[in-house]
């Protein structure tokens, strides 16, 4: 009775199969995380890309416009949308030199891609805090 | 009737049928993107709150004009297709073609955007 049961529940439900990568057991490595990081950086970028367009399009357009731009740029919003921004491109940038690289058939084994990996991250980092260094 | 074989029809365009032009492309304008970038970062950061008159000037002048130019043009291209990519890989059907729509739309307009402003301060 019990295998006829299931059996039909089989029968209902053809397509429950397990979906891969099967996220609720899936492990996070750092080569995963820092390939999702470098579509999510991307992504996100549009963000600040809006912001800093506005802004330009309100310095050319006048006085009021400008003012109203400005503010919002220079706001802890901005600040925030600025400087995540700013760690977004540089992450997204050495994710994309590192992703060159593999597309050259290069780093592909384990300990190296993990080096690339950390090298992303810290990389990415450092240079935020350059940039804004140098530019404030 | 087609005397290609099936096979030879399909060899070397892959999943997506157009073979390697999108991620050609998008190797293409990464490269042009890591050339540019450093140096736009550093006109855009310096510019960021300074007094409007500066900043219609900085732009003004003729390389921090065309770098911004080229930044909005290559990245806004690799933009809508790194977007597109994504897209593709979580959505089907009607609700793809409209976010992909509304990714190469969003991309444009802020190209076009960027570039009017710059006009307006370089010109």
């Amino acid at each position: 009775m019990a295998e006829v049961k299931r059996a039909v529940r089989l029968q209902e439900r053809p397509h429950e199969r397990p979906l891969s990568p099967h996220l609720q057991i899936y492990r996070p490595q750092l080569t995963s995380v820092t390939s999702i990081l470098t579509r999510i950086t991307g992504n996100a970028l549009i963000f600040g890309v809006i912001l800093a367009v506005w802004w330009l399009l309100a310095a050319a357009t006048g006085p009021g416009n400008f003012a109203v731009a400005d503010w919002v740029a220079t706001s802890w919003f901005g600040d925030l949308v600025f400087t995540g921004s700013a760690w977004a491109v540089w992450y997204h940038y050495l994710a994309g030199m590192r992703h060159l690289y593999f597309d050259a058939g290069h780093g592909l084994d384990l300990p190296t891609a993990e080096k690339l990996g950390w090298a992303c991250i810290i990389g990415s980092v450092v240079l935020t805090g350059l940039t804004i260094l140098v530019v404030q | 009737m087609r005397y290609l074989t099936a096979r030879k029809r399909a060899e070397g365009k892959g999943a997506a049928h157009t073979g390697t032009a999108h991620h050609w492309s998008m190797t293409v304008s990464s490269v042009g993107l890591a050339f540019l970038l450093p140096g736009w970062l550093y006109v855009f950061g310096s510019a960021l709150g300074q007094p409007q008159d500066v900043v219609v000037a900085t732009f003004g002048q003729p390389l921090p004009a065309i770098l911004t130019a080229l930044v909005l043009v290559v990245g806004m291209r690799h933009f809508a297709m790194g977007a597109t990519t994504m897209i593709e890989d979580y959505a089907r059907g009607s609700t793809r073609k409209m976010l992909v729509i509304f990714a190469v739309s969003l991309a444009w307009v802020i190209a076009a955007t960027g570039l009017f402003a710059l006009a307006r301060m370089a010109l």
